[in-house]
């Protein structure tokens, strides 16, 4: 079950600079788990206490996986798992 | 520094003057390695809230995406603080994504005079940066290796 996931700038440094990397699982949660085995660092940056940052935004596809899930969110084969830094501030 | 037109810098005025006193926010967006804002993007903030701003998520992933077939880069990002000066909050900067972009604060606490900033924000530290505002970027002073458009 391979999905691309594409990086934001902020965390390439933990892919050597690559915008998009293959990862495998067929939930959100085991993705995060293989980008961490061949990634490492990123898992720390995308999951706080078992459950996403809440600064943090991640797709499946189109859907914001707040929406269908969150960690559980099911992916499969062919899909595209977007990471986006929320844009935000005080 | 950032140079910017001056039509961008009145419609990030314009945008920040008319959801006082709420924060408004939003991008410029520009051609990947050129560090030229061209395409102005007025965004949501989804918290409507004086003291705090977040771009709409589902809107945010549908910009991206466009810029990303374009090509495109965020240069600018820019919010307004409605009752402080025009410099980075912890929060600002706690939540800085995008360490290639200009982040640049209009503040509208005074109903007259606009107060415009621009910074990096990189690891947690913020630099000032000078704002050169041009009518046209063709005869900007871009960088050292720059050359006349025409001869």
């Amino acid at each position: 079950m391979a999905v691309t996931v594409s990086i934001p700038t902020i965390l390439r440094t933990h892919t050597g600079g690559q915008k998009s990397v293959e990862a495998k699982g067929s939930t959100l949660a085991e993705v995060i788990e293989d980008l961490e085995a061949n990634h490492g660092g990123l898992k720390a940056r995308l999951v706080k206490e078992g459950s996403l940052h809440r600064f943090v935004n991640v797709y499946v596809n189109d859907e914001d996986v707040r929406f269908a899930g969150g960690l559980e969110a099911a992916v499969k084969d062919g899909d595209t798992v977007t990471i986006l830094p929320a844009v935000a501030g005080g | 520094m950032l140079v910017i037109r001056r039509d961008l810098v009145d419609a990030m005025v314009a945008h920040a003057r008319r959801d006082h006193p709420d924060e408004a926010c939003g991008i410029i967006a520009g051609p990947e390695g050129s560090d030229r804002p061209e395409r102005f993007i007025p965004m949501d903030n989804a918290e409507r809230s004086p003291t705090f701003y977040r771009f709409d998520a589902a809107e945010q992933f549908k910009v991206w995406r466009e810029m990303d077939r374009n090509d495109e880069v965020p240069v600018v990002v820019y919010h307004s603080h409605t009752a402080t000066e025009a410099y980075p909050s912890r929060t600002d900067v706690a939540y800085a994504g995008e360490p290639d972009a200009h982040y640049v604060l209009v503040s509208t606490r005074d109903p007259e005079q606009h107060e415009l900033r621009s910074y990096r924000i990189v690891d947690g530290v913020v630099t000032e940066e000078p704002v050169e505002v041009v009518e046209s970027y063709m005869f900007a002073h871009t960088g050292s290796d720059d050359t006349p458009d025409c001869p």
